[in-house]
């Protein structure tokens, strides 16, 4: 291959990314409503996917946490969503999961495998369980209103969002901490002997992936319009992302994006159209895949494109 | 000079003493062996220099400064490196990344990627893997993963390496080829602390030898004193 024709397949793969970039941009000007809503909770869900596979797809540390760092975005936009413009509300929703991410990460990175999965879940079990008892003793209430935001304004923002999350996960991806990441999630041990300071780049990544998630969570409560515990800290908000991630595979940056599509969209189909069949249908899908495609759709795209079936390993 | 030394060195584990009031110190060019039978403490003595294991008490003292305290990276990054008795390299990614990331990471000093680059590149020719930088490190053979590792520990611009058993499973022809490697490494100035078991590598390649047992130090000397020493020869054949 000679270097015009990378070039242009470099060329023709950005021109490519901007029509779709244009496409997304001008959606709202000639589709439905409810499409529009639709595709708002599908960007949603891929946002968390991306950003759950910025730091458990290199380390392989399943963080069960993502509930936590969106419900605390969606409860900073209740709180501040009154006090603060929307940009600055959605940059503190993202924040403070950032900061939440840090303390967690710096409690939690020292265990691994069911240990790490077991405490992320629970972390969130545990905010969602004490904002109820705070709002039923202390306010007396339960749930917020959220200030409301009309649903272009809230795709918009959605959109930006999913793209600065993508271009971070890209970013990670080809930089030296990606490497680290990598490293760790390969053998940890030999990682922190070849000078690699395992503990503050896993924290790191940890709170960077928490910061989409919150600022994602910050956004979508103002289309919930009312918001309370259970619906912030929806522990499927944990194992969802996780489920799409592995779907689409893990392994390349555009897995994890296809695969929330996919499942949201599914799961959109499945529910209006199958109601009483839909977990059913869903679970066994799931199944299928994690069986017979255990690097996701990206995984077998890979093997088909490049032809990886040729090189078959001793020691797989 | 003397570039590592350690003071009552203690490692209990539970009631069991696997390190025992171990005393050494290696100097500045020398290769050092450190041998003894099964279960002598050897490996855990590794762990405790390399950070991987905290002491139970005593003091290593790394250039004079103790690094008993210290975290693995941070040991690493002051001069320190090692292999593992079973390679454990980072098996999903490419020879060349394995050994990139350690160039990158291995130092104080932030070193650019092309220069990294250029390092592992450098690094891996001088292990003879260079053919092999864009296979999966999972998909060497023995003798390679082996050599990989030290390519790997050598990215971190050590100033004492430390091989593990770095003949283990080699054969004969492997082992010849590893002692040459051995001495390569040596004549860059790069002091070496080495367990072994290959006993013509060790008494061909050593300056002096360590000799564990249960936990304690028996004896030491150069390969000539160790080879006749009437302990060491109990302890071995058990007479």
């Amino acid at each position: 291959m000679d270097i015009t024709s990378v070039i242009s397949k470099k060329l023709f793969f950005l021109g490519f990314l901007f029509l779709i970039l244009a496409l997304l941009v001008t959606l709202p000007l000639y589709i439905q409503p409810y499409l529009v809503i639709l595709l708002t909770t599908i960007f949603m869900y891929i946002i968390i996917a991306v950003s759950w596979a910025i730091f458990s797809g290199p380390t392989r540390y399943i963080s069960l946490a993502s509930a936590a760092f969106f419900g605390v975005g969606v409860y900073t936009s209740a709180l501040l969503g009154k006090i603060l413009p929307l940009p600055a509300m959605i940059a503190a929703g993202g924040l403070l999961s950032f900061i939440l991410a840090l303390f967690i990460g710096l409690l939690t990175l020292r265990l691994r495998g069911m240990y790490f999965i077991i405490f992320t879940f629970s972390i969130s079990e545990l905010i969602r369980h004490f904002l109820l008892w705070w709002e039923t003793n202390r306010t007396g209430t339960v749930g917020r209103w959220v200030v409301i935001v009309d649903h272009v304004v809230v795709y918009y923002v959605i959109l930006v969002i999913f793209m600065l999350a993508l271009l971070t996960a890209y970013l990670i991806k080809r930089s030296r901490f990606g490497l680290a990441l990598r490293s760790i999630g390969e053998h940890e041990e030999a990682a922190t002997h070849i000078g690699i300071n395992a503990t503050a780049v896993k924290t790191i990544a940890f709170a960077i992936s928490a910061f989409f998630m919150g600022a994602a969570g910050s956004i979508m409560a103002t289309k919930w319009k009312y918001v309370d515990p259970r619906i912030a800290f929806d522990p499927l908000l944990s194992f969802l992302p996780v489920l799409m991630a592995i779907f689409g595979g893990t392994g390349q940056l555009f897995g994890p994006v296809f695969g929330a599509a996919i499942l949201a969209y599914l799961e959109e189909i499945l529910t209006t159209k199958f109601p009483y069949y839909y977990m059913l249908l869903f679970g066994s899908i799931l199944i299928v895949v994690i069986l017979f495609l255990p690097r996701g759709i990206a995984g077998l795209v890979q093997k088909y494109w490049k032809g990886g079936l040729r090189r078959q390993n001793a020691n797989p | 000079m003397r570039i590592l030394e350690g003071e009552k060195i203690t490692k209990h584990f539970g009631g069991l003493a696997a390190v025992h009031q171990v005393d050494f110190d290696i100097h500045q060019g020398e290769v050092v062996g450190l041998i003894g039978p099964n279960g002598a403490g050897k490996t855990t003595l590794f762990n405790l220099i390399s950070g991987s294991l905290p002491t139970t008490s005593g003091e290593i003292r790394y250039k004079g400064k103790k690094i008993t305290r210290l975290k693995p990276h941070q040991i690493c990054r002051k001069g320190l490196a090692r292999t593992f008795q079973s390679a454990k390299l980072f098996a999903g990614m490419t020879v060349f990344e394995n050994a990139l990331a350690a160039s990158l990471f291995g130092t104080k000093r932030t070193i650019s990627v092309p220069d990294a680059e250029r390092e592992a590149t450098e690094l891996l020719e001088f292990v003879e893997l260079s053919t092999a930088g864009e296979m999966l490190a999972k998909d060497l053979p023995i003798g390679s993963r082996k050599r990989l590792e030290v390519a790997r520990a050598l990215a971190t611009k050590p100033e004492l390496l430390m091989f593990d058993e770095v003949m283990a499973g080699l054969n004969p022809a492997e082992v010849t080829q590893s002692m040459e490697l051995i001495m390569k490494i040596r004549n860059k100035g790069i002091t070496i602390f080495m367990i072994e078991h290959v006993m013509k590598a060790i008494m061909n390649v050593c300056d002096r030898i360590i000799v564990l047992h249960h936990g304690s130090k028996i004896a030491e000397g150069t390969p000539e004193e160790i080879a006749t020493s009437r302990t060491v020869i109990e302890v071995y054949l058990g007479e």
